[in-house]
């Protein structure tokens, strides 16, 4: 973008610059610390000029938006032509209770479902398994079987809604119970619209809630994956997540390297299980973590757009422009968050969800400001999607599209996150896969020493959180939380026994008799689990049956 | 004969699997000179006490992050006082609402902390309180 001459011109400036103005002014007053870092320990300079960015070409890496290479977004008009989706993660209680706070949400005039599962829902276990006392409807919704699926979305109409799911090793036997309960509304599976978070991957190298071993665990994915295409064209059958991977404590290039690095992983194990890359490529969505520090934040998700614009049509021939698009959900950052003067979070939020919004998301979940402490109370949850609603029509940040474009800073902090990316492809690339660099720990390790590294930053007082290291008040004001009392377990295990005792149990057996024979073979498995679901196995049942066919996982020691 | 180095059991019970608070305080800790052991995820209290008793700790560093806290917590120390092991130091860490603190310490709990507590103050902690209780 500059002519060699103005480079040496610049060049020349810059020097007489450092000379004249900043070495007279740093002996008078040197700088608040002697390195200057983002959050992540990425350094940043005092000052960025065009010479940061002087090799690059604005159409071939900038670009303009809807076009390839997306670096300013994914569609032609962004923001100006429709809002990004505003969508609260809930679900706490029995299905009864996030029913009710769905329709809520929906009043308030949020624009999306998005569902939290307790973890015994995520970790496949019923709500009346022993495995599961204690932790029964507490960080989220307990859906045992098709019954509580139909609660869950009583009265509100699956083909007029967006619904996200975040479920994980389980994912296609919680997506088969959508399915039927979209069947029974009488919703057409080609007209519903939603995702399935349903990345295993992330599981092994950050948020370890897995069932099956990774290769069994992959060939649930790409099975519904082949599903959607064919039966349910416009579900995402996965939503390749570095949210979680940041919340283990990585920094935001590993967030972005390692989940990119998933998706690659994902696509070719698509492909080589037959079909075409443009025939699901345009259905893959990400969801990434907006952390404190803003223009790293901005620059990650700028980056991410061309990074996968170029894997995409470079790595795997794809022809689809759709399929060369990173679409993704951001959520603010839960580990930001302190149970320390709660009201601050409020701010910490606002600052993240900005740049989400000027990196170009398509939709977004703010956290409450008691999410430290416990689940969200109504009040909070409103406030944090109040603060979408002031970014979105009262900041007027949504006016142009990507107003941080040409920021010699902004563009640089790109370059060096695109850069990083590659450098971690290799190496992952070398050692065989993501799968391989699982089983060897690699990317468990990289984000231990991040996490590590940055918690003894705050401990040196070199990185700030306000409230904790500093500015720390000693009386704090308690705030209102919200409980969840043990009356939902019981509920769930008498709706339980009475499901079991209701429904008939040969044909549950029948149907999960014909599932262990498809997972033994190479069958798609979606339409037995449908089978099984139709016929209320529950969700400890079916994930069991699947247990018998590809055993468990043991994390390696490292 | 040089002082027996404190001897850390953190352990994760339930079925949660966030375990990045986990094993910077286990890391921590082993920093500080204590012996720690990490008995990885999902530990059922049993499993638990059952590590303690055969690792002879001092202090066992429970985290979770679910909300099982009051379900969990009073089955580790009930299970411990079975086993005639109340002299063991029992810590929690996690998402903790502040009015579950005092029933924590009611059934035994020397401390709890919170998100953002200093590594430093929590390995202080421990070496006090080991201290007082030998």
């Amino acid at each position: 973008m500059v002519t060699k001459e103005m480079k040496s011109h610049l060049d020349v400036e810059l020097e007489r610059w450092e000379e004249e103005t900043l070495h007279p002014a740093l002996r008078k007053r040197p700088e608040r610390m002697p390195e200057f870092t983002t959050v992540s320990h990425h350094p940043v300079k005092r000052l960025y000029t065009p010479l940061d960015i002087a090799d690059m070409d604005y159409e071939r890496d900038i670009g303009f938006p809807g076009e390839y290479p997306f670096t300013r977004g994914v569609y032609p008009t962004m923001y100006r032509g429709r809002l990004w989706t505003m969508r609260q993660f809930a679900g706490f209680g029995t299905a009864f209770d996030t029913n009710r706070r769905f329709k809520y949400l929906l009043e308030q005039g949020q624009t999306g479902l998005s569902v939290a599962f307790d973890l015994p829902t995520l970790m496949g276990v019923d709500s009346d398994d022993p495995a599961a006392a204690g932790e029964v409807g507490k960080c989220g919704v307990a859906v045992s079987s098709l019954e509580d699926m139909e609660v869950l979305f009583d009265g509100i109409p699956l083909d007029q809604v967006t619904t996200s799911m975040t479920i994980n090793a389980p994912a296609s036997v919680i997506f088969a119970m959508y399915l039927v309960v979209a069947e029974k509304q009488g919703a057409d599976w080609k007209k519903i619209s939603g995702t399935i978070q349903n990345d295993i991957l992330k599981e092994y190298i950050a948020q370890k809630e897995w069932i099956y071993p990774p290769h069994p665990s992959m060939r649930l994915v790409v099975d519904s994956i082949i599903f959607c295409a064919r039966e349910v064209p416009r579900w995402h059958p996965i939503s390749i997540s570095g949210y979680h991977i940041r919340e283990a404590g990585s920094t935001a290039l590993q967030e972005l390297a390692f989940t990119l690095r998933d998706g690659i992983e994902y696509v070719q194990a698509t492909v080589d299980a037959g079909l075409d890359v443009d025939a699901f490529a345009p259905q893959l969505s990400f969801f990434f973590n907006s952390h404190n520090d803003f223009f790293e934040e901005i620059a990650k998700f700028r980056a991410a757009r061309r990074v996968w614009a170029k894997v995409m049509r470079e790595r795997f021939g794809a022809k689809d422009p759709r399929s060369w698009m990173c679409r993704f959900h951001t959520q603010t950052a839960g580990c930001s968050l302190t149970a320390q003067q709660p009201y601050n979070n409020v701010v910490r939020t606002a600052i993240q969800a900005l740049a989400a919004v000027l990196g170009g998301t398509q939709s977004l979940h703010t956290n409450s400001l008691d999410e430290a402490l416990a689940l969200p109370t109504e009040q909070a949850a409103q406030l944090a999607l109040r603060t979408q609603q002031i970014i979105a029509y009262e900041s007027g940040v949504t006016n142009t599209i990507d107003p941080l474009a040409g920021s010699y800073f902004v563009e640089a902090l790109t370059n060096e996150m695109e850069q990083g990316c590659w450098d971690y492809f290799e190496k992952i690339d070398a050692m065989g896969g993501m799968i391989a660099a699982i089983e060897r720990g690699f990317p468990q390790r990289e984000i231990q020493e991040a996490s590590y590294r940055y918690q003894q930053a705050v401990e040196r007082g070199e990185k700030i959180i306000v409230g904790v290291n500093k500015f720390v008040v000693e009386d704090e004001e308690e705030i209102p939380i919200l409980y969840i009392d043990d009356s939902v377990a019981e509920t769930q295990r008498e709706r339980l026994r009475q499901l079991r005792a209701r429904r008939d149990n040969a044909k549950v057996q029948r149907t999960l008799a014909a599932l262990k024979e498809a997972a033994r073979g190479t069958e798609n498995t979606m339409p037995y689990i449908l089978e099984c679901v139709r016929a209320y196995a529950t969700l400890g049942e079916i994930c069991n049956a699947l247990k018998d066919v590809f055993g468990t996982y043991q994390e390696p020691a490292f | 004969m040089s002082e027996r180095k404190i001897r850390v059991l953190i352990a994760k019970p339930g079925l949660d699997g966030h375990d990045r608070g986990a094993k910077v305080i286990a890391r921590a800790l082993r920093d500080a000179g204590m012996e720690v052991i990490y008995t990885g995820l999902r530990q059922t209290p049993e499993q638990i006490v059952q590590a303690a008793l055969q690792e002879d700790v001092d202090c066992i560093g429970l985290s979770i992050l679910s909300g099982a806290h009051m379900v969990l917590v009073p089955q580790v120390m009930t299970l411990l006082r079975e086993r005639g092991l109340d002299h063991i130091l029992v810590v929690v860490g996690g998402i903790i609402p502040d009015e579950d603190v005092p029933k924590l310490k009611q059934v035994g709990v020397a401390e709890v902390f919170p998100p953002g507590t200093l590594l430093e103050d929590i390995t202080r902690f421990i070496r006090e309180h080991v201290r007082q209780r030998a």
